[in-house]
């Protein structure tokens, strides 16, 4: 479980996240959304530790991230798992490189447990026979599911995707969204996806934080979404007419 | 201006923090050599043959008198390439070469948020990218530059062998005379190249790093690189002389 409490961050003198408070529950896929440019990033930077808040607290279960010292810092995020929307895999190293760079670093793995843990995460992402090929050489969609191998490596407890699904086709996009909740649920970590697509909050929003310009605006399920009456929610979620004619 | 020298010592400071596993930083070690230290030696040796041969024919045109022995020539480039061509007209070059080369690595890296990928996963993303390719450049230019010493005093030797406009004997005569201060202008050159390596590798990689902005800032933080990188060299270049020849 992660704890945000009273979250206030700024730049330059400009508000961006403005009192956010949310807890994201374990075993469960936690949807952060909004239009561009509300927060939702800052927000997910601001929970792993890249930005740091200008007031408000941050809880991994019990321990007050913000208030710990680097060396336990540095342990918190061992167990993390991130997804870069670009998928922030490293150009040099190969497909197999980039997983097992995580185990290369903090574990004492010897190689050939090293490499059966790669191949294990790469086949549960559905990636078979692409080890030595660089990133370069992938797709969108399969440079996407080797970042989630990747991030899946060290089995962590917190998987962070910030917008997993972004230039992918439909198809792709809710093989992502689908593989990320089975993951999920399998490895009962705290999941938190940065989305603005709809269809990924109505096919795995457990739990959904709405933010509109920097302000939480609405808490609830993809259940509850569709028959909201907040209007930036209504907007944003009714932006197409084909969805408020479904609707109506 | 000071914020952005608080920021370099920051680097630094980063860059000796502890490493999370010495094997993994090793490994990334030899790569750098590689990378910056054995690709260079290409473009090194040639430009130093092609200076020593350049230098030869110079001082020999400029030096035809009868009272002036023919071995000066070869004691002339000796001293001019030991002295200055080698570790600062090549530290210049790798400047340009290297320092673009390390900017546009990191700028990429940053852009494509792979560096907070490291941090993120808890990794000293200074430590583990910028620390190896000092370290490096540390160990491999001063032996590029001898290498490039080396190349040089051949490309003259080449041009007197070839042209005949010294003998070749009294170009080599040349290269050994006065051979007691040798050493002193060897300490003094890989002095320098230590002192230019450093500054190539940690100014370029702190405009790398700490970019902001796009695949236009990328460019921008490359130029920078080399441009400071050089700046510095030749201001370090003037302070060393000073400090070690007078």
């Amino acid at each position: 479980m992660i704890r945000v409490k009273n979250i206030f961050k700024s730049f330059s003198g400009i508000e961006i996240l403005k009192d956010i408070s949310f807890e994201f529950e374990k075993g469960k896929t936690n949807l952060i959304i909004g239009k561009s440019g509300s927060g939702k990033s800052v927000l997910t930077k601001c929970i792993v530790g890249l930005f740091e808040p200008d007031k408000g607290e941050v809880f991994y279960n019990d321990r007050n991230f913000l208030k710990l010292k680097p060396k336990e810092k540095k342990e918190v995020r061992k167990e993390i798992g991130m997804l870069f929307q670009g998928s922030a895999l490293f150009d040099s190293f190969s497909v197999e490189e980039n997983v097992a760079f995580p185990l290369r670093m903090f574990t004492q793995m010897t190689n050939a447990e090293i490499s059966e843990r790669v191949n294990f995460c790469l086949k549960r992402v559905d990636i078979i026979n692409k080890n030595s090929l660089y990133p370069s050489e992938l797709s969108g969609g399969m440079q996407k599911r080797v970042a989630i191998a990747r991030a899946i490596s060290m089995q962590p407890k917190y998987l962070f995707c910030d917008e997993p699904n972004s230039g992918l086709d439909p198809v792709t996009a809710i093989l992502i969204d689908e593989l990320i909740k089975e993951i999920t649920v399998e490895y009962q970590m705290t999941t938190i996806v940065i989305t603005h697509d709809m269809n990924s909050v109505l096919e795995i929003g457990d739990n959904i934080l709405f933010i509109d310009d920097g302000i939480k605006k609405w808490e609830g399920n993809k259940d509850e979404i569709l028959n909201v009456k907040v209007k930036e929610l209504y907007d944003f979620v009714y932006v197409s007419k084909f969805l408020e004619k479904m609707k109506s | 201006m000071i914020k952005s020298f608080g920021k370099y010592v920051l680097m630094l400071y980063y860059i000796f923090l502890k490493p999370e596993k010495f094997s993994v930083y090793w490994k990334r070690f030899l790569d750098e050599v590689i990378q910056l230290g054995v690709k260079s030696l290409f473009i090194v040796s040639l430009m130093s043959a092609f200076m020593g041969a350049v230098l030869v024919i110079q001082t020999a045109t400029a030096i035809e008198s009868a009272w002036i022995p023919d071995y000066t020539v070869g004691f002339t480039v000796k001293q001019s390439m030991l002295l200055e061509f080698c570790p600062t007209i090549i530290s210049l070059i790798l400047a340009g070469k290297v320092g673009s080369n390390i900017a546009s690595e990191l700028g990429t890296m940053k852009v494509t948020e792979q560096i907070d990928a490291l941090e993120v996963m808890g990794v000293n993303s200074i430590g583990f990218l910028i620390g190896p390719k000092i370290i490096a450049s540390l160990f491999i230019f001063p032996i590029v530059i001898m290498y490039s010493i080396f190349f040089g005093f051949l490309g003259g030797g080449l041009v007197c062998y070839f042209t005949e406009i010294i003998p070749v004997k009294q170009y080599i005569l040349g290269i050994r005379a006065f051979s007691e201060d040798n050493f002193i202008f060897i300490r003094y050159a890989l002095t320098k190249t230590i002192v230019f390596a450093f500054l190539i590798t940690s100014i370029s990689s702190y405009f790398g790093y700490y970019l902001k902005g796009g695949a236009l800032e990328v460019g921008k933080a490359s130029t920078n690189a080399v441009v400071y990188s050089s700046i510095f060299i030749l201001f370090a270049n003037y302070i060393l002389t000073q400090l070690m020849l007078i």
